[in-house]
This record gives structure tokens, sequence and C-alpha cells, in this order.
């Protein structure tokens, strides 16, 4: 088959990413060529500040070499710049001629600085501050003038006024709004700002017009800037850092249609549907982004088009901003200045610690942050924006963050940015502050996902997720790209968990295959990551007719035992409520000694682990206990733990050993989106340790109370009271519902805690106590999917156990050797 | 692998190709060690030591997808074909001849016999 032709016009970050987008999907579709009118192949143009405060090189910002290009097969133009575009017969020109015609053209032009129309803004030494020839002239020039003027005191203008400090030079940044920053930050803020940045050094000129810049004697260089007010400032350099404009030029001059902006639909095209525009040259629904985040997403959905999978839409993105000057924290997003009738806001200031921090709500939501001096929690923060989230719950605490960073693992630390270069930052795999900064760094990565994959960080328990997150926008500044609000499950699909589930259930999907085949997934088995997933949700939307899969779970599902670092695996059998008989332990004895069992251990959960058993022996180790499996290897339940209740205890209100029993016989073979534990105690003194349950359950005299959403793992979080009930019936009703909304609604790998801060406890009582009919609705069907729940130790078939996998091979030839 | 052409004494039977599950891996003691058998999407199959290289995980037990698996231990994916880890880990499992025919898996009788 012909190529298609694609052409883009632009080499920057937006459209290359565009291009790398398009490779990964359709590899073989187009015959590709970019124009770039820079002589450099792709860099970061983010890094441009460090770079310029000499914290890092030219080099180290390439993000595309030009090695790049040529093994992906695309064609280079270097330092062209395209002139003219004959959209009729569909080729480009560029200043010295170089033709090239298009199927489908790629605006990917970005903005230009503005300069202001003053006299002598032609003159040497006047530069703005958007490339790497300005950021060369910057420093060239600081090596042998003394005084520059920054023009602009907005994230530009303060990033190339510290950098051109760093580098020995007297600096004055002129401003005309009446504080810095003042579309990012509050007076306040702002104030607090200006302070530091004195404290460094710098000089300011708040309100202040500038009317024209002078030259020296010689008329070869600028030498003064003059203000309205007739006040003049020595400057050898002037950098014009006063705003950007769209690049927009050579799209109108072929004719489409722009409005500060080339104007775009959801689809990233422009009014010529061949024509599509990416970047900082693209308006969407009347904004034009200026930060990578939003300009990756676009450069995504634009791809998919190009690829012809068209599937994606871009619907705007929600920004944030963080200025890059070394010992600064400062962080905005959203509606930071509040003021309307019906938002409120909370203030935190302390002008003297140099802390300050305003949360503006609306409806019970967070609609803007701004923070100065501490920012551990703007990742959070931002999260519950984009999110959405319903914050009365949290409301008296949200101030005081979310401490969103684990216990565990990480020494204590909390703040990233006191962390040393040598501190450990994920546990679990042994990475360093530094490794993940020079990964960020060194490998041009700009999110989570990509930091989890290049170093491993956070990929494992995920405690660390919030400190990785704050030094990636450390590095960053504002291009941290958030995890998008829609997370797709893998990389097998753009779908979401939730997308997933609907699809599921409107479209009667029961077996993987269908599903990848319906849904589109780009790999034909799916992934380590989406398969146990898929499965859940297959035999969960559509129990006894979906049929399990064992080679999409994890192998202790499949062997149903838990499997140890040497490769053996523990046995646990399931005593109901902890209860268990002196028959049931002298076969556990028995089964330990004949076996060899080398570690006989209790668990939390009040029963016996039998550690270090052999593969191939686990069915005859079933068969000799005689007991039930335990299920502790599973995403499902796994015990309710009791205390002994008024048969005994002289403080005993109610029976928490018969209640924990007839639970655990009702929710016995419940597979989850993860593993759940309950516990009954028989009154407040909570020997059971109900509050860290997903479901706990305490005795009171008048009937029992009701807990949910505890969790005693990674982070420790205290359960929420949910309701107080009277009967044993209820109990069961109330906790079987909960747990099947859970079960239905909950992504997988989400613990019930996670679950609920997502939804809400607010939502849950709607739907379980306030519901009647709902919740018996969702009894009635956690109780159809557990009838005849089948126990894998014993009903081999019907749990779909592969009993081939118990039996290693030792060929006959071999042995006999 | 199956073009080539073997002399019967220098194969060993070691399975049949249906006794293996599909995504699955069925596992063979040998005096090389043990050598996971892995059946991936058409029926295709693989021979690797059933070690990871990153702590000896049982390969056998991971996840399959495409033509890597997933080491149940710690989560390294390990390509079948080549016995490489995938980026960002590093390291390679020894990977094995294999030979189909008539739904049986042969393996080469030197291959298994060196002691590793």
């Amino acid at each position: 088959m012909k190529k298609l032709k694609l052409v883009m016009i632009g080499n920057g970050m937006a459209g290359v990413r565009t291009i790398e987008e398009l490779i990964k999907l359709a590899p073989d579709l187009y015959d590709i060529c970019i124009f770039g009118a820079e002589p450099h192949p792709n860099y970061n143009r983010i890094l441009l500040s460090p770079v310029l405060s000499g914290e890092q090189t030219l080099d180290q910002i390439i993000l595309n070499d030009l090695d790049w290009y040529q093994s992906n097969h695309v064609r280079l133009h270097l330092g062209k710049t395209v002139t003219q575009i004959n959209r009729k017969e569909r080729y480009v020109i560029s200043e010295d001629g170089t033709k090239e015609e298009y199927d489908r053209l790629l605006f990917a032009t970005g903005s230009l600085p503005f300069i202001l129309p003053i006299p002598g803004n032609n003159l040497h030494g006047v530069i703005s501050y958007r490339d790497i020839k300005d950021t060369n002239e910057m420093i060239e020039t600081a090596k042998s003038y003394k005084n520059a003027v920054v023009i602009g005191g907005g994230l530009l203008g303060l990033e190339a006024a510290n950098g051109l400090a760093v580098r020995g030079m007297s600096v004055t940044v002129i401003h005309l709004a009446p504080w810095l920053m003042e579309r990012q930050l509050d007076e306040t803020a702002a104030q607090l700002l200006q302070k530091s940045l004195e404290e460094k050094g710098l000089n300011f000129l708040l309100g202040a017009h500038t009317e024209a810049l002078i030259a020296n004697q010689n008329n070869d260089r600028v030498t003064k800037v003059r203000l309205k007010t007739g006040l003049e400032i020595a400057a050898d350099l002037v950098v014009m850092a006063a705003g950007i404009k769209p690049n927009t030029s050579l799209a109108q001059e072929a004719g489409l249609h722009c409005n500060r902006g080339i104007v775009v639909s959801d689809t990233m095209q422009t009014f010529d549907p061949r024509v599509y525009a990416v970047g900082e040259c693209a308006n969407h629904r009347g904004i034009a982004y200026g930060l990578v985040a939003p300009l990756f997403e676009q450069a995504k959905v634009c791809a998919s088009h190009l690829a012809q999978h068209g599937i994606g839409t871009y619907q705007g993105s929600v920004t944030s901003t963080k200025l890059k000057v070394t010992g600064i924290d400062l962080f905005s997003a959203g509606n930071f200045m509040g003021g309307a009738d019906d938002i409120e806001e909370i203030t935190l200031n302390d002008p003297f610690g140099g802390v300050y921090k305003k949360l503006v709500i609306q409806d019970e939501r967070l609609v803007g942050v701004c923070m100065y001096g501490d920012t551990a929690d703007s990742t959070w923060y931002f999260k519950l924006m984009r999110d959405g989230q319903n914050i009365s719950q949290i409301r008296d605490t949200l101030m005081f963050g979310e401490t969103n960073i684990g216990d565990v693992g990480h020494q204590g630390h909390d703040k990233a940015a006191g962390m040393k270069d040598s501190d450990e930052v994920c546990g679990c795999n042994g990475i360093s502050k530094g490794a993940i900064v020079k990964a960020v760094r060194d490998q041009g990565l700009f999110t989570l996902d990509e930091v989890k994959k290049c170093t491993k960080a956070s990929s494992s328990c995920g405690s660390c997720t919030g400190l990785v997150e704050q030094i990636l926008m450390n590095v960053l500044g504002s291009d941290y790209s958030a995890t998008p609000r829609k997370k797709a499950i893998c990389a097998c699909t753009d779908l979401s968990h939730d997308e997933v589930r609907i699809a599921i259930r409107k479209d009667h999907l029961i077996s993987q295959p269908q599903l990848r085949e319906h849904l589109n997934w780009k790999t034909p088995s799916g992934c380590a990551t989406c398969r146990p997933a898929i499965n859940y949700y297959l035999i969960s939307t559509w129990p006894h007719e979906a049929k399990d899969d064992p080679q999409s779970r994890f192998i202790n599902e499949r062997a149903h035992a838990n499997i140890q670092k040497d490769g053996t695996y523990s046995v646990v059998p399931r005593m109901f409520g902890g209860l268990t008989t002196p028959a049931e332990l002298r076969r556990i004895a028995d089964v330990a000694e004949k076996y060899q069992v080398p570690t006989v251990k209790m668990t939390g959960g009040q029963r016996i682990d039998l550690l270090g058993i052999k593969k191939e022996d686990l069915p005859a180790v079933w068969k000799e206990l005689d007991m039930p499996s335990g299920h502790a290897y599973g995403k499902s339940i796994r015990t309710v733990k009791t205390c002994v209740g008024d048969e005994h205890c002289r403080f005993g209100t109610q029976s928490s050993m018969r209640m924990g029993v007839e639970l655990e016989r009702m929710l016995f073979g419940m597979y989850a989106p993860h593993k759940v534990k309950l516990a009954v105690s028989g009154c407040p003194r909570n020997c059971a340790e109900a509050g860290i349950k997903d479901v706990g359950v305490i005795g009171v005299e008048s009937g029992w109370e009701i807990y949910i959403a505890g969790n005693g793992g990674i982070k420790t979080e205290v359960a929420q009271f949910l309701c107080k009930v009277k009967t044993d019936e209820d109990v069961m009703e109330y906790a079987g519902a909960f747990l099947q909304l859970y079960r239905e609604e909950a992504w997988y790998l989400d613990r019930t805690v996670h679950y609920v801060s997502r939804v809400g406890l607010e939502y849950i009582a709607q739907r379980i106590v306030h519901d009647a009919e709902n919740r018996k609705a969702l009894f009635e069907r956690l109780l159809f999917d557990l009838k005849d729940a089948p126990d894998p130790w014993k009903d081999f078939e019907k749990a779909s156990v592969d009993l081939r996998q118990f039996t290693p091979i030792h060929p006959k030839e071999l042995t006999d050797v | 692998m199956s073009n080539t052409v073997y002399r019967q004494e220098d194969l060993i039977k070691v399975v049949l190709v249906e006794d293996i599950p599909a995504f699955g891996a069925r596992v063979v003691q040998t005096p090389s060690g043990p050598i996971a058998i892995f059946k991936v999407q058409d029926d295709h199959i693989f021979a690797v030591l059933d070690e990871c290289p990153h702590k000896k995980g049982p390969l056998s037990q991971g996840i399959v997808h495409g033509k890597t698996v997933t080491c149940p231990l710690h989560a390294w994916n390990i390509k079948l074909d080549d016995g490489l880890a995938c980026a960002p880990d590093e390291g390679c499992v020894k990977t094995f001849t294999t030979h189909i025919e008539n739904g049986v898996v042969y393996c080469i009788r030197s291959e298994l016999m060196s002691h590793a």
C-alpha cells in the first residue's frame, strides 16, 4: 500500500510528541516529514531555565536526537521556515524553496514572544526568552555585561531574571501589574514571592510602564530603559517576557480560521479536515494552552485520529503553575482569586514563616488553590480539583493536607524538597531521590507512569506515589503532567476501568477474547495488568455465566496458595470466625509433620499458616487437612476476626463469635477487587480491631454499629461509621450490600478505603442506608453470586483449578540416566 | 525451529502440546535445571530456564501475555523468545530449543544434559 504523506510544520515538544504517539499506533501508515525553523532537533523547552541558571547543559535537554528521526524514517528539514501553503494542491514550500506534498498537514508552530511596540525594541541586546538561541545569548551577555532588565514579572520573566542573577548580573524586573505573576498568584502570595526573590538580589519595579529602550552612544546596543515616569534604568541586556501569542500568521495566510490561535475541534482538526494543529499555536474551546501537560494530551488525541483509530477526544485541561526557581516553593491552580458571591475561601497566612495557603471552594468542591512556601500537598489538592471531589466531609482538615504519603519505607520523609539526593524515596525498590531526578531530566519524563516505568519507583506498594509526584513537580515545574482524570487500565487500551465495566454490562460481554475484540484492545492477549482486572470484571458482572480464566489470575489464585520467595507455597486453612477444634488442630499437626513444613505460624487473621510447602504436595495437603480453603491468597474474602463476645467475656454485649462465623460463611468464596477483611467485636473495647477493617462490626447493648473502609496496611486508615442496626440479619444485609456495591463499582486492586474515598461516604450511605430497596437488591445480587460457591481445595472442576500444574514432568529418558 | 531436521536420538520427548494450558506453562525437571515450557497465542511453544534472572522466581508460574511472561515474585517481564528482561530491568534467562512434531514437544538432549 502506498503510504500517506504527513507534513508537520514545527519541530517542538507538542508536535514531536504527536509524531511519537502516531508511530506507536501506526508505524507504517505515513511517510512523515518535519520542518523545523530552529537548527536543533526537538529539545525540552521547559528546561531552558535550569540551563540558564547553570544547573543543566544544552546537551542534556535534547529529547529526540538526530538518530531518532533517522531510525524512525522521519525526514527532517532543519533550519527551514515554511513560508507558503497551498491547501488546494496540498503542498508546502519553505524559504529556500523546499517543497513537500501532503495528505495530512499538522501545525505545531508554537508561539511567539510578545514584543512591546516601543522605540528601541529592535536594538542589539534586546531579546526575548523562547529558545536555545535566546538562552545562549543571555549566557554570553552575562559574561561581559553587568546590568539586565527583564520586562514582565510572570513565570518566564522571573525564571529569566533568576537565571541572569545566578550568572552574576544585576537584574531589575519591570512589571506592569501591581503584583508579580498576577495571573497565577494573589497579592499576598506574590508579596511573599517578591520578598524571597529580593533576598536573592533581584530588584523590582511594579506598576511600571516601559516607554522606550535607549541606545548607547555608538547606537549599536541598548544601554538604558526609560519608564513613563521618566525614571531611567541601566540595561546592557533587555529580556522581553511580557507574554506570548500563538504563532498563526502562516495558518492565517493559508486561510485557516484563527482567533488567538488556530481554532481546532475536540479532535484537534482545523476548519480544513486535512489539517490538524496541536500545541501552543492551537486554540481549543477558546483556550491556547502554554503548558506541556495539556499539550501532550492534545498530542495523544491528534495521533489517534491521524492513525485512523479516531476514538479519543480532547476536552480541555485543568492546569496548574509552579515556578522553577531553586529554593522557592509556589503552586497555584484553578480559580485562585475567589471573590464571587457563592465562593468561599480558607486561608492560612504566616508571613514570618513565609507560608501562605489559600483554598477556594465552590459548591463543596475545591476550585482553586494558591500556595506559597509549603507546597507539599499541592498534588493532592490538584487531584481533588480535577476529580471534582466533594470535600464537605474533609473540610475541617482540608487545610492541613493529606499526608498522602505513606507511613513507612521512606525514613519518615514527607516533603520531597527537603530530601537529599541520596535519600531513599521508594522503600520497596530502593530508588533514591537522585535517581528519580536524573531519570526525569535525562530521559525526558513527564508523568508518574513514565517514572514508574523507567525507575520502578512507586511501582510496588505505591506508598511513595505522593513523594514521587512532588519530585516530578519540583523538577518540571508547571509542566508536570498530572495523571489524567481518566486513567486507562493499562497500555493495551485507552479505556478507563469505569468505561470497561460499563461496556461489559451494557454489551453483555462474557469472555476476554470477545471483550478485547469488541473494545479494540491494542494487544492480542492483553498484559499482566489488564488480564486479572478484566477477568474479575467479567465474572463479577455475569456470575454463573462468564467463565473464570485461571490463566488470567495471579499465581496465588491459580494455585490456591501463596507463593513464597523460594517458589514454595503457604497454606492457610479456613477457621470460620477464628474458631477451631482439637480434631482440626490434630490434622494440621499431622500434615505439618508428614510434609515437613518448616514454619507453622499464627496469622493476624486468627488462623494458622503452614509455610514452605512444595507445589506438587498442595493437593495432598488440602485433602489431608480436610478443611475449607482460607483464600489467604486471593483478592477475595480473607477472614472475619472476632473477639470472644458475650458467651464468655464479662464485658461482652453481643455474640461476636456467632456473628463472625455467620458473616464468614455467607461470604465464603467471594472474589473482590482486592482482599477483604472483616472483624466483629462484642463491645466497644473492640478487641477484634474492627476499626481497621473493610467492614468492622461492633456490638453495643442496643444492637450493632457498622464501620466501613478501614485499612491496616501500607497506610493505616480508621474505618468510618456507616450506621447502627438492630439484628444479626441487619448486619448481614448491610455489610453484604456494601461489599456488593464495592464489588460492582470499585476498580480492580482498589481496597474499600480507596473506593469509598473516591465516591464519598455520603454516596455509600445514600445507596445502602437510605435506600432500602437498593440495599436489598444489592444483597440479593451478592447472594446469587455466592450461591454454591465451590471450595477450590475440593471442587477442582467447578472452581476451575487446573490440576496439571501440580505435576512436574520428569522425562523418562532423563530419569533413567 | 521446526524446519531444522533432527536425528531422533538427539531429541527428548518432554510433554504433549495439549497438556500445557494455553497462556500457561509446565515445568520439566532436567539435569540442566527446571525448564518452563510455555504455550502462548496460536499454540507457539517456548522453553526457558524456570528461574527469573532477578531473584530466581519460578517464571512458569507467571502470567503469560503476547510472547512475554511476568515473573510472579517481583513482576519483571521476560521475553520468551530471547530470554531478555524488558526495560527498565536488565538481565537474561537461558532459553532452550524446542521442536514440535505431531503435537509433541521435544527438547534437544545435549541442551538438557549440561549441568549448569
